[in-house]
C-alpha cells in the first residue's frame, strides 16, 4: 500500500514537473491573417514568406498559424478574436483594412501583441503599425524607365487613389525624368490590388497608346505577360516575378517582411515589445531591389544600383527638392527632403504629371 | 440494373431527409478530402461543426457569431426564395447589399454630426430603398424589353461593386482619414450605429429583422392570395397566367421584395457588424444566400436552418484553418460539396429508383 501511494505520488510529480517544463518550453504563438490566398503570387504571398522566415530562424520555439482569405469587417474581427482566444501571443494582420478590426480585438485582449501592416491607428498600447517605404524601389524602377523608354511614354497601372499609390506613381515620375526630360506618364486606376482581366486590359490599352514601359502597382503577373507579347518592359511587383526575367521584367520591387517579422517577434519573446511605428525601406532590407537584368545596359545598371546604395546608406531620399507640385505651386526648396507625414498622407501629384488623381 | 422513375409529385420523406444526407455525405467526401491533406479529418469535422457550437475555448464567443454571419444570410435569401418559387431569377443580390449600404450610410452621413433618433430609422428605409431601386433595373428592363434578369442582375453586381469603390475612395470617403479610402466608423456614432442588442448574443436589428423575415414570408407562401400566385407561377406558368396572375406585376414584386431586404441586409451590416463604406465592403453574401435559399428547399424555416448552418460551416473553417492548418480553398470545396450533394440527391426527391429485371447488360 505504502508502495502503491509512493508510485503514485511521484508519478504525480512527474507530471507537475512534467507540465511545468511543458509550460516553460511553450512555444511562442504568432498568428497572422492573410486577405487573400498565400499563393497569389504577389501581396499574401510575400506575407507568407515573413511567417516562414520566421518559422525557421526560431525553430520549435515559435508555433506559426495563420488564416487566409480574411475579409476586412466583421469576419475579421472573429477571426483575430478567435486567434486570441485559441493562445496567440502576437499577431500580424496583413492588410490595410483590418486597422479596425485589430485595434478592437487588441482592447480586448490587452497581453496579446498586434502589428498592424500599412495602417497608422495605435489606439492601444498592444498595437503596432508596420509598412514598407516602397518609394524608394519605386525611385530605382523610375530611374530604370526613363533610360529604358524609346516611345518616352511610361504606362502605370495604378490600383486606388491613396497616398501609397501616389507616392509611387511620384516617386517614379521624378526618377524617370531626372534621366529622360521628355518622359510622359500615362495612369490607369484598375480600382483593384489584383484581377489579371482589369489588369490585362489596362496594360493593353497602355501600349495601344504608344507605352512601351508598364509599370505597375497591382500584384498579378498579367501586365508582364501582356508586355512580353508586345515586346514592351515591365517591373515585377511584390515579389520578384523572376520567371519574366530577363525581358520583359528588367527588376523588381519585392516586399520582404521576413527581418522586421523575426525582430519583433524575437521583442516578444525577450519582453522587449513596445507600441511603435515602422516605415523601413531598402536600408533595413523591407523593401527589396530583384536582380537587374541583362536586358538594361551596363551602365544604366550601374547607376541604378548607386541609387539603391545611395539609398540604403540614407545618403539619398527619393523625395528631395527641388519639387513643385502638379499646379507649379513650390513643395520642397532645393536641397530638402520630405517629412513622413506629408508622404503619409500623400494626395497630389508633382509637376510634370498629367492627368488628375479620381476621387 | 436501375431505373429512374418519375414520382407524381416530389416525395415528402425525401424532400425532408436530402439536406440531412447530404450533410452526412459532406461529411464523409470531406473527411476524405482532408485525410488527403494529411490533416486527421475527425478532428477537422468536429473543429467545424462542433468546437464553434461547444468548445469551452470558444463556444462563448462563436456561438453569438454565428448570428451576425447567419442573419445577413437569411435576409437576402428568404427574398430570394420568393423569386426562385415563381421561376424568377435575381442572381444579383450582391448589388443590391451593396446599393442598399451605400444608400443607407450617405442618408446617414449627410446628416453628421448631427444626433437625432430618427437618423438610423431614416437610414433603414434608404438602405431597403437602395436595393430596391438597384433591382428595379432588371426588373423593368425584364418587363418592358423582356431582357434576361439573371444576366441584367449578375452584371450589376460589378457595376455595384465598382461604383462601392468610388464611393469609399469619393464622395463618402472619410475626411479624417489621413486620405486612406473608407467612410467614417458609422457603428461609433450613435445614430448611426446599430449596436448588438443583448450584450454577448450577436443580436443586432438585422438578425431582427431576418427573424421577421422568416415569419413574414412564412404566412405570404401559406396563408395569403399572393404566395399561392407565387407557387403557382413557378410550378404552372400558363395555369397561373389562366388564374389571373399577372407575370409582369410578379416581376416587379419578387425582384422589388429581394431588392430591399439584400438592400437592409447591407445597411445592418454597414452600420454594425462591418461598420463603415470600405472598397472591399462586401464578402459575397449576396451570392452564399442563393446557396442558402437552395440548401432551405426554398422554405422559410429551411433557409433559416440552412443560413445557421453556412455560418457554423464559416466560423469552424476558419478555427479548422488557424488549429490544423487547412488551407481556405479546402473549406471552401467542403461548403461546395454541401450544395452538389444537395442537388445530387434531389434525384431522390422527384425520382424512385427501381430495379429493372433482365436487362443487365453492361
Amino acid at each position: 500500500m505504502k508502495n502503491l501511494t509512493t508510485v503514485l505520488a511521484s508519478g504525480a510529480m512527474a507530471l507537475g514537473l512534467a507540465t511545468g517544463a511543458m509550460a516553460q518550453d511553450d512555444p511562442l504563438q504568432v498568428g497572422f491573417v492573410f486577405v487573400g490566398s498565400i499563393n497569389d503570387m504577389g501581396w499574401n504571398t510575400g506575407h507568407y514568406h515573413g511567417l516562414e522566415a520566421v518559422q525557421e530562424h526560431f525553430g520549435d520555439a515559435v508555433e506559426t498559424t495563420f488564416v487566409e482569405n480574411v475579409p476586412e469587417g466583421a469576419d475579421a474581427e472573429r477571426v483575430l478574436t478567435q486567434m486570441a482566444l485559441s493562445g496567440a501571443d502576437l499577431i500580424f494582420t496583413t492588410s490595410f483594412g483590418y486597422m479596425d478590426a485589430t485595434n478592437n480585438v487588441a482592447e480586448r485582449f490587452p497581453n496579446v501583441m498586434f502589428e498592424h501592416g500599412t495602417g497608422y491607428r495605435r489606439d492601444h498600447p498592444n498595437v503596432s503599425t508596420y509598412s514598407a517605404r516602397f518609394y524608394e524601389g519605386r525611385a530605382v524602377m523610375g530611374h530604370i524607365a526613363g533610360h529604358m523608354t524609346e516611345s518616352n511614354i511610361i504606362g502605370y497601372i495604378a490600383s486606388y487613389p491613396i497616398p501609397e499609390v501616389i507616392r509611387g506613381i511620384n516617386s517614379a515620375y521624378l526618377h524617370a525624368s531626372e534621366v529622360n526630360p521628355d518622359v510622359e506618364f500615362r495612369v490607369v486606376w484598375a480600382f483593384t490590388w489584383m484581377d489579371p482581366t482589369v489588369e490585362t486590359e489596362a496594360a493593353q490599352a497602355l501600349i495601344d497608346q504608344g507605352a512601351d514601359i508598364i509599370m505597375q502597382h497591382t500584384d498579378t503577373t498579367a501586365p508582364l505577360a501582356v508586355a512580353a507579347e508586345a515586346g514592351a518592359y515591365g517591373f515585377g511587383q511584390a515579389s520578384d516575378m523572376i520567371q519574366f526575367a530577363p525581358a520583359p521584367r528588367l527588376s523588381a520591387i519585392i516586399d520582404d517582411w521576413g527581418p522586421y517579422y523575426i525582430a519583433r517577434t524575437q521583442a516578444v519573446m525577450d519582453g522587449t515589445w513596445e507600441s511603435g511605428d515602422t516605415w523601413d525601406g531598402i536600408g533595413p532590407g523591407m523593401v527589396g531591389i530583384g536582380e537587374m537584368t541583362d536586358a538594361i545596359p551596363e551602365d544604366v545598371r550601374a547607376s541604378a544600383q548607386a541609387m539603391v546604395e545611395a539609398i540604403a546608406a540614407g545618403e539619398y531620399h527619393p523625395f528631395t527638392g527641388p519639387i513643385n507640385m502638379q499646379d507649379g505651386s513650390a513643395w520642397l526648396a532645393e536641397g530638402e527632403t520630405a517629412d513622413d507625414g506629408t508622404l503619409a498622407g500623400m494626395d497630389f501629384y508633382v509637376e510634370g504629371v498629367t492627368g488628375e488623381i479620381p476621387n | 440494373m436501375f431505373k429512374l422513375e418519375k414520382r407524381p409529385s416530389p416525395s415528402k420523406p425525401w424532400i425532408l431527409a436530402t439536406p440531412i444526407l447530404a450533410v452526412v455525405m459532406t461529411m464523409l467526401a470531406g473527411g476524405l478530402m482532408f485525410a488527403v491533406l494529411g490533416k486527421n479529418p475527425f478532428e477537422a469535422i468536429r473543429i467545424i461543426f462542433y468546437d464553434p457550437l461547444f468548445n469551452a475555448q470558444f463556444a462563448s464567443y462563436s456561438r453569438p457569431q454565428l448570428l451576425v454571419k447567419a442573419g445577413p444570410l437569411i435576409l437576402i435569401a428568404i427574398g430570394l426564395s420568393l423569386g426562385f418559387r415563381a421561376g424568377i431569377w435575381n442572381i444579383g443580390a450582391e448589388g443590391q447589399y451593396i446599393m442598399g449600404a451605400i444608400a443607407g450610410a450617405t442618408f446617414g452621413l449627410a446628416f453628421y454630426p448631427t444626433e437625432s433618433p430618427l437618423i438610423f430609422p431614416g437610414m433603414v428605409i434608404a438602405g431597403a430603398l437602395g436595393g430596391w431601386a438597384w433591382a428595379m433595373i432588371p426588373a423593368i428592363l425584364r418587363t418592358v424589353f423582356r431582357t434576361n434578369e439573371i444576366l441584367v442582375s449578375l452584371l450589376l453586381v460589378y457595376v455595384a461593386e465598382k461604383f462601392l469603390a468610388s464611393a469609399a475612395v469619393g464622395f463618402l470617403r472619410n475626411p479624417e482619414g489621413s486620405g486612406f479610402p473608407g467612410s467614417r466608423q458609422l457603428n461609433r456614432i450613435d445614430a448611426m450605429s446599430n449596436p448588438e442588442l443583448f450584450a454577448n448574443t450577436g443580436m443586432h436589428w438585422g438578425v431582427v429583422m431576418a427573424f421577421i423575415s422568416v415569419i413574414a414570408a412564412y404566412i405570404l407562401l401559406n396563408k395569403h392570395l399572393l404566395g399561392y400566385q407565387i407557387k403557382l407561377a413557378g410550378q404552372a406558368p400558363r395555369a397561373a397566367k389562366f388564374a389571373g396572375v399577372n407575370p409582369s406585376r410578379l416581376i416587379i414584386l419578387c425582384l422589388g421584395v429581394s431588392g430591399a431586404l439584400a438592400g437592409l441586409a447591407g445597411l445592418f451590416e454597414v452600420s454594425g457588424p462591418a461598420g463603415q463604406i470600405s472598397i472591399d465592403f462586401n464578402v459575397g453574401y449576396g451570392f452564399t444566400a442563393i446557396i442558402v435559399a437552395f440548401l432551405g428547399r426554398l422554405h422559410p424555416v429551411g433557409i433559416l436552418l440552412a443560413g445557421l448552418l453556412m455560418a457554423l460551416t464559416y466560423i469552424g473553417g476558419e478555427l479548422a484553418q488557424l488549429m490544423l492548418g487547412i488551407p481556405a480553398s479546402a473549406i471552401q470545396a467542403f461548403q461546395g460539396m454541401l450544395l452538389f450533394f444537395l442537388l445530387a440527391l434531389d434525384v431522390l426527391s422527384n425520382y424512385r429508383i427501381r430495379m429493372k429485371k433482365g436487362e443487365a447488360t453492361a
